[in-house]
């Protein structure tokens, strides 16, 4: 059964967005099935091993939250964007981590490069720090608090790490 | 029927507001390419901006075609949530080449040591300071 079906809900995931894409009929429906099946025998072992989301209703909270944060970042970048390069401060933050799993820490590099005026741009060889250009950096610590209060205490707690 | 044609009139209106601040935001994203100081920094106009801008615009499509064929069209939805899974991977893995071929940075850059140790990617316990 992990053989044949290793990821069912990655599966079922992707017929629902093959046919969300194609539009429903039989033949999609058939096709869908075929590459739900292919698909996760292929990718399981690069995923194998990676810590299992453990609160998924607080992984929806944190999806919706960030959807909005993404709204309100976007909005400051274009207004910095607009105002003369003369007022920008930008800088670099090395962010310590407090975790290590590579899925939560990549969602947390995503996340901060989607949000508040910042980007991912390397970790540390020993994954303990994430280095952060920040387009306009006013309080290195006061940003430093943002993120972990905002992003990775929250992924923390999903996947329990 | 009227209820139905009143429903169509405001959607217009919305579908053209999405579409007009989605355009507006893509601008900014394009603009911001060109004038922001240095490749960093640039990073950031594509990644976000745009990434607005383009949702604004699908869901004004999704919006739109919803109500003229009268069925939920999903599409649009599932293309936004690719869009902001594979905006922040493109920006790091450009901003991971730059970092490394030590891209000249825009002048008061803050804490530019930093982009130094990440490019030898040092980590926070082994500081020579």
């Amino acid at each position: 059964m992990k053989r044949l079906l290793p990821m069912p809900w990655h599966s079922v995931m992707l017929i629902a967005v093959w046919l969300l894409l194609n539009g429903f009929s039989y033949g999609q429906l058939v096709l869908a099935v075929i590459l739900a099946w292919l698909i996760p025998i292929l990718t399981y072992p690069y995923v194998r091993g990676h810590a299992p989301v453990k609160k998924p209703l607080a992984m929806m909270t944190y999806s919706l939250r960030l959807l909005y944060d993404i709204v309100v970042a976007n909005v400051d970048v274009a207004r910095r964007v607009v105002l003369p390069n003369r007022y920008l401060k930008p800088g670099w933050l090395a962010y310590p981590l407090s975790m290590t799993e590579p899925f939560p820490v990549t969602l947390l590099a995503s996340s901060v490069s989607l949000t508040p005026g910042t980007v991912s741009v390397e970790f540390s060889e020993d994954r303990t720090c994430l280095y952060i250009h920040v387009l306009h950096l006013e309080d290195e610590k006061e940003l430093q608090a943002f993120i972990f209060k905002r992003y990775e205490q929250p992924l923390k707690e999903i996947f329990g790490c | 029927m009227t209820s139905l044609n009143n429903l169509a009139v405001y959607s217009d209106y919305f579908v053209a507001a999405l579409l007009i601040g989605g355009a507006l935001f893509m601008l900014v994203g394009s603009w911001g390419l060109a004038k922001l100081p240095d490749f960093y920094t640039r990073l950031h106009a594509p990644t976000k901006a745009s990434t607005l801008g383009m949702g604004a615009t699908l869901l004004g499509s999704l919006v739109w075609f919803s109500v003229q064929e009268e069925s939920l069209h999903i599409h649009e939805l599932v293309i936004s949530i690719f869009l902001f899974l594979t905006a922040p991977v493109s920006a790091y893995m450009m901003g991971k080449a730059a970092i490394h071929r030590r891209r000249p940075m825009a002048e008061g850059t803050r804490n530019a040591e930093e982009a130094e140790r990440a490019a030898e990617r040092k980590g926070i316990n082994d500081r020579d300071d």
